[in-house]
C-alpha cells in the first residue's frame, strides 16, 4: 500500500545498526504512509525495538537514512536524541511503561506539551510574571489534556499520581501522553503487552481513531496478532535483523518466509 | 503474656549486663590528675544508674512491642518522672539519659496506634482536604510569627542571632530543594555557590566599595555562572556519580579560595566587610564621613539590636523570595520538566524535552539562590574565610532538604529549625548536643523515611479537592 504511495510519512533506507560485532538490524528498508498504521512484527530479538530506537533518536544508526516527511523534510539520523521529539515531532511509548509515576496523570500530559508551553512562557519569564499570554496557553494545554483523558476514560483519575493507576490505564495514559506532544508520527512499542482481551479491543479502537480521526501515522511493534491483523494497513516482518516480508496483512499471513520464521520448518529441528 | 515475663526479664538483664561490661571501663573509671600523678576516680554510681535505666528501658520496649500498652506506658512515665524529678542524680547527663529512655518507651508505645490513626485520616477525603488547608494555615501562621518575631518578648540578641542563622539555612535549603528535591540531582557541593556569593560581596565591597544591594544581584549571577560551569561536565552523570563530582567541585572551590592568596587572602580570610545599608544609612553608633546612621535617619536612639533586626528582615525577605520563586516555577513548564526529569529522563527525551538545558537551568537557579545567601552571610559576619565553606555545610544543607522531605517547602523550615535550632538551644549540653543532633536525624529517618513532610502537592489540579460530605 504505502509502497504505492508517492509521499510516505517516513522512509527507512538501508538501516543497519551494529553493536560491536553484533548486527542487530541489517539493511532494512521500508516506508510507512501517513494516516496509516504500519506494524513491525517478528520473533523476539528480531531487531524491532532497535529500529524504533533508531527512528526515535535513541540510537544513531551505523548506516542508513531515515527521512520523515511531515510539515517539512527531516533527516532523523542526523538529529540529537531529544530533537527527534522536539523538532520532527516523532513521539513514542516504551515496551516497559515509562510514565512519570510520582506526578499526577494531568501533569504527565502537561509535561508532554513542554515545548509549546515553554515558548508561550517566554523561557519562563512571562510565566513567572504571570502574563496573560502564558495563562491562555496553559489553559489550552489543560483543555487538550482533558479531552485526551476523556478519550482514554481517565478523567476521574486526573489528579492521582500516575504510578497508582492499574496497568492497563498506564498503557493508555502513555499513548495519550505521546499524543499530547502533538506528533507527526507515533511509535508504539508493544502497546498491547499485558492487556486482557477487552482492554486489547479498546486499544484497537483507540489506535484506529488516532489514525482516522487525528490523522496521525502510527508505527507499531506488536506481538498480539489479533491487534496487528485487525488494524494494520501494512506489515513489515523482521527476523534476525533482516526484513523477510512486507505487505498487507493477508499477504503477510500467508507468506512462506513469515510462517517459517514464526513456526520453524522441519529441517530446523524440534528446538526451533 | 505472663508466661513470657521470665524470658523478657532475662533478656533485659542480659542487655543491662552487656551495657555494664562495656561501660565499666568507659564510664566506671576515670583518670584524674591530682598533681602527684594520675589516679583513678570511680564512678560506679553513674554506671549503676545507667545500667538500671537500660534494664528498664529494654523491658519497656519489649512490653511496648508486645502490645502491652499500659504497663509500657507506666514504665515510660515512671522513667521520665525519675529523670525529670529534683532527685539528685550524679550528673545532668544522667537526668537526660533517663528522661530520653522514658520518652522513647512512650513513643514506641503510642507509635503503632498513632500511625494507624494518621493513616486512616490521611486517606479519607476530609483528611486530605484538611491536610491541604492545614498546610496553608500552618505556613501562614509561621509567616506571621516570623514577621512579628523582632517585636515579640523573645527578641533578645541570642534568639535573633539564632533566627537569622536558621533563616539562612532555610533559604539555602529552599535553594537546594530546587536542585535535589525538584530536579532530583544529588548535589553535595552546594556550599561552593554559597562561597562564590560570599566572596563576590566580600571582594566587590572591600576592593571597589560597592554596596550590598548592588552586589546582591551580581553575586547571584556569578553563582549561577558557576552553577552552569559545574553543570556542563556532570550532565551525563546520575545518582552517586553526580554526588561524587559535585562534592569534588565544592572542595575545589574551597581549596582555590584557600590557596589563591592574591585573590582571596587565603586562610586569613577577608575582614572589614561592610554591613548592608538602609537607603544609604549605616547601622553603627557613629557614621563614617558623608553618611548617616540609621538611628539619625529615623531620629531614634541608637541600639545595637537595630542592625540585627535589619539583617533578620533582609534574610526573611530573601528566603521568602526564594520560596515564592520556587512555588511559582514549579507550576511552569520548566518546573514540571525538572520533576519529570527526576522521575524518568528517558521518557523526557522521548517527549522532546532537552535534558541538557533543563538540568543546567536547575543547577543555575539553585546556585543563584546560594549566591544570594552567601553574600548575605558575608554582610552579616563581616569576616569570611574558607573555613566557613567546608563539606560539612553542604552535608547539613542536604540533610535539611532530605529530612524535611524532598520537594517540601514547609518540611525544609521544620528541618532547619530542628537541625540548626536544636544544637544551638542545647548548647548547654556541651558535647552531648551532637548526640542529640544525631539522634534526631536517626529518629526522623526511622519514623519518617521519606522526610518530615512527604506529601507532594500536584502543581495543577483538574478537580479541586472538596471537604468530605
Amino acid at each position: 500500500m504505502s509502497a504505492a504511495n508517492p509521499q510516505p510519512l517516513i522512509e527507512v533506507e538501508h538501516l543497519t545498526m551494529r553493536f560491536g560485532g553484533l548486527v542487530a538490524v541489517d539493511d532494512v528498508s521500508f516506508r510507512a504512509g501517513p494516516r496509516a498504521i504500519t506494524a513491525i512484527i517478528g520473533p523476539n530479538g528480531a531487531g524491532k525495538t532497535t529500529v524504533f530506537n533508531c527512528i526515535t533518536g535513541f540510537y544513531k544508526p551505523t548506516v542508513g537514512r531515515l527521512t520523515l516527511r511531515g510539515d517539512r523534510e527531516y533527516l532523523l539520523e542526523r538529529m540529537l536524541g531529544h530533537e527527534v521529539g522536539q523538532k520532527a515531532r516523532v513521539a513514542r511509548t516504551f515496551q516497559n511503561i515509562r510514565l512519570f509515576p510520582g506526578m499526577t496523570v494531568l501533569e504527565n500530559l502537561l509535561v508532554a506539551q513542554h515545548n509549546k508551553l515553554m515558548r508561550a512562557s517566554g523561557m519562563s519569564i512571562f510565566g513567572l510574571l504571570g502574563l496573560q499570554r502564558y495563562r491562555t496557553a496553559e489553559a489550552a494545554a489543560i483543555d487538550k489534556a482533558r479531552s485526551w483523558l476523556e478519550r482514554i476514560q481517565l478523567l476521574a483519575d486526573a489528579d492521582r499520581p500516575a504510578g497508582e493507576l492499574p496497568y492497563g490505564a498506564q498503557r493508555r495514559l502513555e499513548i495519550a501522553r505521546a499524543m499530547c506532544s502533538d506528533p507527526q508520527l507515533l511509535c508504539l512499542d508493544e502497546p498491547a503487552a499485558g492487556l486482557n482481551p477487552r482492554e486489547s479491543a479498546e486499544l484497537n479502537d483507540l489506535l484506529v481513531s488516532i489514525r482516522d480521526v487525528d490523522g496521525i501515522g502510527v508505527l507499531l511493534i506488536e506481538h498480539d496478532m489479533t491487534v496487528v491483523m485487525r488494524i494494520s494497513n501494512h506489515i513489515v516482518v523482521l527476523d534476525y535483523g533482516r526484513k523477510i516480508a512486507e505487505g498487507a496483512p493477508d499477504e503477510v499471513r500467508n507468506d512462506p518466509a513469515v510462517i517459517r520464521a514464526y513456526l520453524g520448518t522441519a529441517e530446523d529441528g524440534p528446538d526451533a | 503474656m505472663v508466661g513470657r515475663l521470665p524470658a523478657l526479664l532475662k533478656d533485659s538483664a542480659l542487655t543491662a549486663l552487656v551495657a555494664g561490661a562495656l561501660g565499666l571501663f568507659i564510664v566506671g573509671f576515670r583518670t584524674t590528675d591530682l598533681g602527684k600523678g594520675l589516679f583513678f576516680d570511680y564512678q560506679f554510681v553513674d554506671l549503676g544508674i545507667a545500667v538500671v535505666t537500660i534494664f528498664f528501658g529494654r523491658l519497656g520496649l519489649h512490653l511496648a512491642s508486645m502490645g502491652l500498652k499500659w504497663p509500657a506506658f507506666a514504665l515510660g512515665t515512671a522513667l521520665g518522672a525519675v529523670g525529670a524529678s529534683p532527685l539528685r542524680l550524679p550528673s545532668t547527663f544522667l537526668h537526660w539519659f533517663v528522661v530520653i529512655a522514658g520518652v522513647l518507651i512512650i513513643l514506641r508505645t503510642i507509635w503503632p496506634w498513632a500511625n494507624a490513626a494518621l493513616a486512616t485520616a490521611r486517606h479519607s477525603q476530609r483528611g486530605k482536604a484538611f491536610g491541604q488547608r492545614g498546610a496553608k494555615w500552618f505556613g501562614a501562621i509561621l509567616l506571621i510569627a516570623a514577621v512579628l518575631l523582632p517585636f515579640s518578648p523573645f527578641s533578645n540578641q541570642k534568639n535573633m542571632d539564632l533566627a537569622v542563622l536558621i533563616l539562612t539555612y532555610v533559604m539555602l535549603g529552599w535553594g537546594l530543594n530546587i536542585v535535589v528535591g525538584l530536579a532530583g540531582l544529588l548535589d553535595l557541593g552546594y556550599v561552593a555557590f554559597y562561597a562564590v556569593g560570599a566572596y563576590s560581596y566580600a571582594l566587590l565591597s572591600t576592593q571597589y566599595g560597592l554596596s550590598f544591594w548592588t552586589v546582591l544581584p551580581l553575586a547571584g549571577m556569578f553563582a549561577a555562572t558557576f552553577g552552569l560551569l559545574l553543570g556542563f561536565p556532570v550532565l551525563r552523570l546520575r545518582g552517586d556519580y553526580l554526588a561524587i563530582v559535585t562534592m569534588g567541585f565544592g572542595e575545589i572551590i574551597r581549596l582555590v579560595l584557600l590557596n589563591w592568596v592574591d585573590l582571596s587572602n587565603g586562610p586569613a580570610g577577608i575582614g572589614g566587610i561592610p554591613g548592608p545599608t538602609f537607603f544609604g544609612a549605616v547601622f553603627a553608633e557613629t557614621a563614617p564621613a558623608g553618611k548617616q546612621t540609621f538611628a539619625q535617619m529615623m531620629n531614634i536612639p541608637f541600639s545595637s539590636n537595630q542592625r540585627l533586626i535589619y539583617l533578620y528582615y533582609i534574610i526573611l525577605l530573601l528566603a521568602l523570595v526564594t520560596n515564592f520563586f520556587t512555588q511559582r516555577i514549579r507550576r511552569l513548564p520548566v518546573g514540571r520538566a525538572w520533576e519529570a526529569l527526576r522521575e524518568d529522563e528517558t521518557a523526557c527525551k522521548a517527549l522532546g524535552i532537552n535534558p541538557t538545558n533543563t538540568k543546567l537551568t536547575a543547577f543555575a537557579v539553585g546556585a543563584m539562590f546560594a549566591g544570594f545567601a552567601g553574600s548575605f552571610f558575608a554582610a552579616k559576619q563581616r569576616f569570611i574565610s574558607p573555613e566557613s565553606f567546608t563539606f560539612i555545610e553542604s552535608a547539613i544543607i542536604l540533610s535539611i532538604v532530605v529530612l524535611g522531605g524532598m520537594g517540601s517547602q514547609i518540611g525544609v523550615v521544620l528541618a532547619a529549625v530542628l537541625l540548626i535550632g536544636l544544637p544551638e538551644w542545647f548548647r548547654d549540653l556541651g558535647a552531648y548536643r551532637m548526640i542529640v543532633f544525631g539522634l534526631a536525624m536517626v529518629l526522623i529517618m526511622v519514623f519518617r523515611p521519606r522526610g518530615l513532610i512527604a506529601h507532594r502537592e500536584p502543581s495543577v489540579r483538574l478537580h479541586p479537592v472538596r471537604a468530605g460530605p
